[in-house]
């Protein structure tokens, strides 16, 4: 990534002014977000975010640059119930649809296999209680 | 702007004032496509920090709408990179201390009170980042399916489940080992920069859905190198990333000095020493 910079920047890599959008053009948004959201100076503003958003802010985006199982570890899993990051931010409505035929290829599968499901005809209608093999 | 709408004072960064500070921020456009202007203590002298600052909509930047906002991750990439264009842009130019993203303040005047009140901070700040650059290094473990695939024929008359387990569970210590490797070589490559730079912070790896693609990040610091001693830094931490084997080395920067701009919270003076700052 930084390869054509090196040539053209020479010895003084910060100082040559024509050439300085280079690098923000080709920086991932990873390491963007995670300088420009998480890094700098805090000055207090006049305008604040309830400081309650911002901690939830700072969650989400450090579940979009660090470690979503991780923060399944910790038991943080409501960005699978919030429609922002469920579907428009991990960036594909096809992954969400996978998403959800899967659990319901498991409910399905789920009802055939368990021997001492009820005999009722309407349980593969219900989407309850997804992904949890034992749920009722 | 149209003059009649109000607006709020959004600020990039500080910088320190030079000559042509002005010209170059008359050439960059900033979050929500508003103009540059350079906002200083009147009569401050060469070196002295400034805001740069844009005039932003307020209906389009108060409290209610930011927060609906952030939920956008759309908004947010054009935001952050709009605001990183013009933090990069005068970095290029001048020392500068980059602010969080949407800092905000009612109008011009109680941004520049704000900027008198931490004006010694950020004078002193400025002068220790000076003639320095943020530099990044992350480091990823590459795929290691070449070394060891399951062996087949050569296990010993086993039972076919046992031979397959035997093998699984040498793959996996092999894995293992890789990893573990990855893990040291990284290490060594991070002791060698440090060696060039005047303080380094550690910043937790990345392995979110931006970042997934790139393989497992074992490694993601910055470092703050003197400009004399950057090509020296790149060079070496080249040379030593291509002696390594079963990572993936990435220099990423120059960077203004975000992850630098505070200075540490607590007298951590021994893991991040910004010794030998010029000033």
């Amino acid at each position: 990534m930084t390869d054509p910079l090196d040539t053209r920047l020479g010895p003084l890599p910060s100082r040559a002014t024509p050439l300085s959008y280079a690098p923000s053009s080709s920086a991932s948004l990873a390491d963007i977000l995670e300088r420009v959201l998480d890094k700098g100076i805090v000055i207090a503003g006049d305008i604040r975010i309830n400081l309650l958003d911002i901690e939830l802010l700072t969650i989400k985006l450090r579940i979009l640059i660090a470690s979503v199982d991780k923060a399944k570890e910790m038991g943080i899993d409501w960005w699978e119930h919030d429609p922002s990051l469920s579907s428009r931010h991990t960036g594909d409505p096809l992954v969400e649809e996978n998403r959800r035929l899967r659990e319901e290829l498991e409910a399905l599968r789920r009802d055939r296999l368990e021997p001492d499901a009820p005999p009722e005809r309407e349980q593969p209608r219900r989407r309850a209680a997804p992904s949890k093999r034992n749920a009722p | 702007m149209t003059g009649t709408e109000p607006t709020l004072t959004y600020v990039y960064a500080v910088a320190a004032r030079t000559p042509g500070l002005g010209e170059v921020l008359a050439r960059l456009t900033g979050v929500a496509a508003t103009p540059l202007t350079l906002l200083a203590a009147p009569g401050s002298a060469e070196g002295a920090p400034a805001f740069a600052v844009s005039q932003v909509p307020a209906a389009d930047w108060n409290a209610t709408a930011l927060k609906a906002h952030f939920e956008d991750i759309t908004w947010l990439e054009q935001t952050a990179r709009a605001h990183h264009q013009v933090v990069e842009a005068l970095a290029a130019h001048t020392t500068v201390l980059p602010l969080r993203l949407a800092t905000l303040y009612e109008d011009p005047d109680r941004a520049l009170t704000a900027l008198r009140e931490q004006y010694e901070q950020f004078t002193d700040r400025l002068a220790l980042l000076t003639g320095h650059t943020e530099y990044g290094i992350k480091a990823f473990i590459t795929a290691d399916a070449d070394s060891d695939p399951l062996p087949t024929g050569t296990v010993p008359a086993v039972s076919p489940g046992k031979a397959y387990l035997r093998a699984r569970k040498a793959q996996q210590h092999a894995h293992e080992e890789h990893h573990q490797a990855a893990v040291r070589a990284a290490q060594q490559l991070a002791a060698t920069a440090a060696r060039y730079a005047a303080a380094y912070v550690r910043h937790p790896a990345q392995s979110g859905p931006l970042a997934r693609d790139q393989g497992e990040n074992i490694l993601n610091d910055a470092y703050l190198v003197p400009d004399e001693h950057a090509d020296a830094f790149r060079a070496d931490i080249e040379q030593a990333a291509a002696a390594l084997t079963g990572v993936r080395v990435e220099i990423t920067g120059p960077w203004a000095p975000y992850s630098f701009a505070t200075p540490p919270a607590q007298p951590a003076e021994t893991g991040t020493g910004a010794r030998g700052a010029p000033t």
